[in-house]
């Protein structure tokens, strides 16, 4: 029982994580209608920035969840101006295929200035330490990110689905020249949407930070989860994206108890599922 | 200039140029090279003539090499039936695959094709008996070929064998292109509805497509097993899927010989710079970017538009 309770605390961590990164994924999808695959590697920018902030600023773990995902956002802003605005006329294989480039370009970078082993990163001083509910025992800063992750997505869906500026952002989505039409500056919108995406896998990347080393290939193979989860989920719906990425975390942590030879190859042989009775995923529109 | 580049003539100076390669240039980059060239060609019929960007043909490039090592070292097959196995167990997964991948177009794809090759990935670090895990599996014995009249572990005989296979599967795959097979399958890749409604099953051509790709792509995982005696996760891992997009993008999407330039180029690039680790992820990294940014054409796409204005000035 101890057991079952601690995988599945395990697995919404995980889904804390794919939701957030998800949520980012749908969002730029939304808009540049670009699959980001630099995703996980801005994850990644975003543990390191939090490590370096610390390291040679002496900035603390609380400021850094504000800083490093600002910062990573502004390297999403420039990322954007500089070259995916240049694609948006031809096929949208090249936003893939130029995002995996820059997701190389980084991962090789932080490759050669740190090597593959990790870096170590404290859980700050306020959150260490547990509590025992009786069935388990919950560490607190597992508590905080779960609850993070909750808070963040369910303010962002708010955004999204319920304010003036979510109302022109899923308008702009389906028909970018008649919002233009209206005085909207469309552009900026791509611009600052995709530096939101990039920031919310860049804040995922610091809360990751104190319960994976800081690694440089923590996001590689993470993403690739995560292109998983969307399929599921399908790309329409910010609200699906944010639940199928809990939903994929804690069948992922039942797995691992379950059937643990299993669980890093669950979410893909649930996408082959999903894949073949009901394609378009299991929130996506039909295509 | 244009009814010469689609003659014979160019064939003819690729085949002398290979012919004559192995004596100037070492044997074993030359292999590697051709493996990945026809793995690249395997590739470059799905995206260049369907338009399907698969980000998980690393998967049947890996399990055709365990298993062509396989049958040869622990079942003592000959090279050629392992190679021609290895080869048809890839069709299969590709049969498999490409059942469930071709049922979302586009960026879907790409994402399912990785995924799926995520999976298979961990599948084989899971199956060591089959994979030896981590460590791969080691010392695969060439063999022979011709009932042990000639002897692979010369470097030179390899190389021969290798070609035969690379023209092999070039050979497949040029004639697959220049049919009316490969016709309808330009035609889904410029308008799919429209295809359909010719009364073309789009489906049953991708599939096809598809799976002839895969078992291409596992003939040349085969082969290279062969050639290192080696057959490991790195075969299979994403990483060894994008490199073949990147050969295939800077040697020209959708041209006959543009992604055997890519992969010569990809793989010179790496064995030079191979001490130097980290950087070659960037310099990918690089590559890519430029390519997709400014050079879409490649440098296959790039060289024929050079030759077509020309041609035309004159």
């Amino acid at each position: 029982m101890q057991a079952l309770f601690s995988q599945l605390l395990v697995g919404l961590i995980n889904g804390s994580f794919y939701a957030l990164l998800s949520l980012g994924l749908a969002i730029i999808f939304g808009l540049l209608n670009v699959i980001n695959f630099a995703h996980g590697a801005l994850y990644t920018c975003g543990a390191f920035a939090a490590w370096l902030l610390l390291e040679y600023a002496g900035v603390g773990y609380w400021p850094a969840l504000v800083l490093a995902p600002l910062l990573v956002g502004l390297l999403g802003v420039a990322i954007e101006r500089t070259m995916l605005r240049r694609l948006y006329r031809v096929d949208p294989l090249y936003g893939l295929l130029l995002t995996f480039g820059v997701a190389l370009i980084l991962q090789g970078a932080f490759s050669l200035r740190f090597g593959s082993s990790g870096q170590p990163y404290q859980i700050p001083a306020a959150l260490q330490g547990s509590v025992d509910l009786g069935f388990m025992v919950l560490p607190y800063y597992r508590a905080w990110v779960v609850v993070c992750s909750v808070a963040v997505c369910a303010a962002v869906w708010w955004q999204i689905e319920r304010t003036r500026l979510g109302a022109l952002l899923r308008a702009a989505t389906e028909n970018p020249t008649l919002v233009r039409a209206f005085g909207v500056n469309v552009p900026r919108m791509i611009t600052l949407t995709y530096g939101l995406g990039v920031g919310l896998a860049a804040l995922a990347g610091v809360l990751a930070a104190p319960i994976y080393s800081v690694r440089p290939l923590m996001g590689a193979d993470q993403i690739i989860v995560v292109f998983a989860v969307v399929v599921i989920g399908g790309m329409g719906s910010i609200f699906g994206s944010i639940v199928s990425g809990f939903a994929l975390g804690l069948v992922e942590g039942m797995t691992r108890v379950v059937y643990p030879e299993g669980s890093d190859t669950v979410v893909f042989v649930l996408m082959a599922l999903v894949l073949i009775f009901k394609p378009a995923g299991l929130f996506g529109k039909a295509a | 200039m244009e009814r010469w580049l689609r003659g014979w003539q160019p064939f003819a100076l690729l085949l002398a140029a290979l012919v004559v390669a192995p004596f100037l240039v070492y044997p074993v980059f030359l292999m590697k090279a051709l493996c990945f060239a026809l793995f690249a060609c395997a590739f470059n019929l799905l995206l260049g003539q369907v338009g399907l960007l698969s980000f998980g043909h690393a998967m049947f490039f890996g399990v055709a090499a365990y298993a062509a090592a396989d049958l040869a070292k622990e079942w003592g097959l000959g090279t050629l039936p392992s190679v021609l196995l290895a080869t048809l167990l890839s069709a299969v997964l590709g049969l498999v695959v490409g059942a469930i991948a071709i049922r979302r177009q586009g960026i879907y794809f790409a994402m399912i094709t990785l995924g799926l090759a995520q999976m298979a990935y961990f599948l084989c670090l899971r199956a060591e008996p089959l994979t030896g895990g981590e460590n791969g599996v080691q010392a695969v014995p060439r063999g022979t070929l011709f009932f042990g009249q000639v002897d692979l572990n010369g470097n030179l005989a390899m190389y021969f064998f290798v070609l035969a296979v690379f023209l092999a599967g070039f050979g497949v795959i040029a004639r697959a292109t220049h049919s009316p097979f490969g016709a309808v399958l330009r035609a889904i890749r410029e308008h799919e509805p429209r295809a359909t409604s010719l009364g073309y099953e789009v489906n049953r051509f991708k599939l096809v497509a598809f799976v002839l790709s895969a078992a291409l792509t596992g003939l040349a995982g085969a082969t290279k097993a062969f050639v290192f005696q080696l057959a490991s996760l790195t075969d299979a891992h994403w990483q060894t899927s994008g490199e073949v997009v990147l050969m295939t993008l800077l040697g020209g999407m959708g041209r006959t010989y543009g992604p055997i330039f890519g992969a010569f180029l990809i793989i010179a690039l790496e064995s030079y710079l191979a001490d130097f680790g980290g950087w070659v992820t960037v310099l990918r990294g690089v590559i890519f970017v430029v390519c997709v940014l400014a050079f879409r054409q490649g440098i296959a796409g790039t060289a024929v538009a050079w030759l077509r204005s020309k041609s035309l000035e004159r």
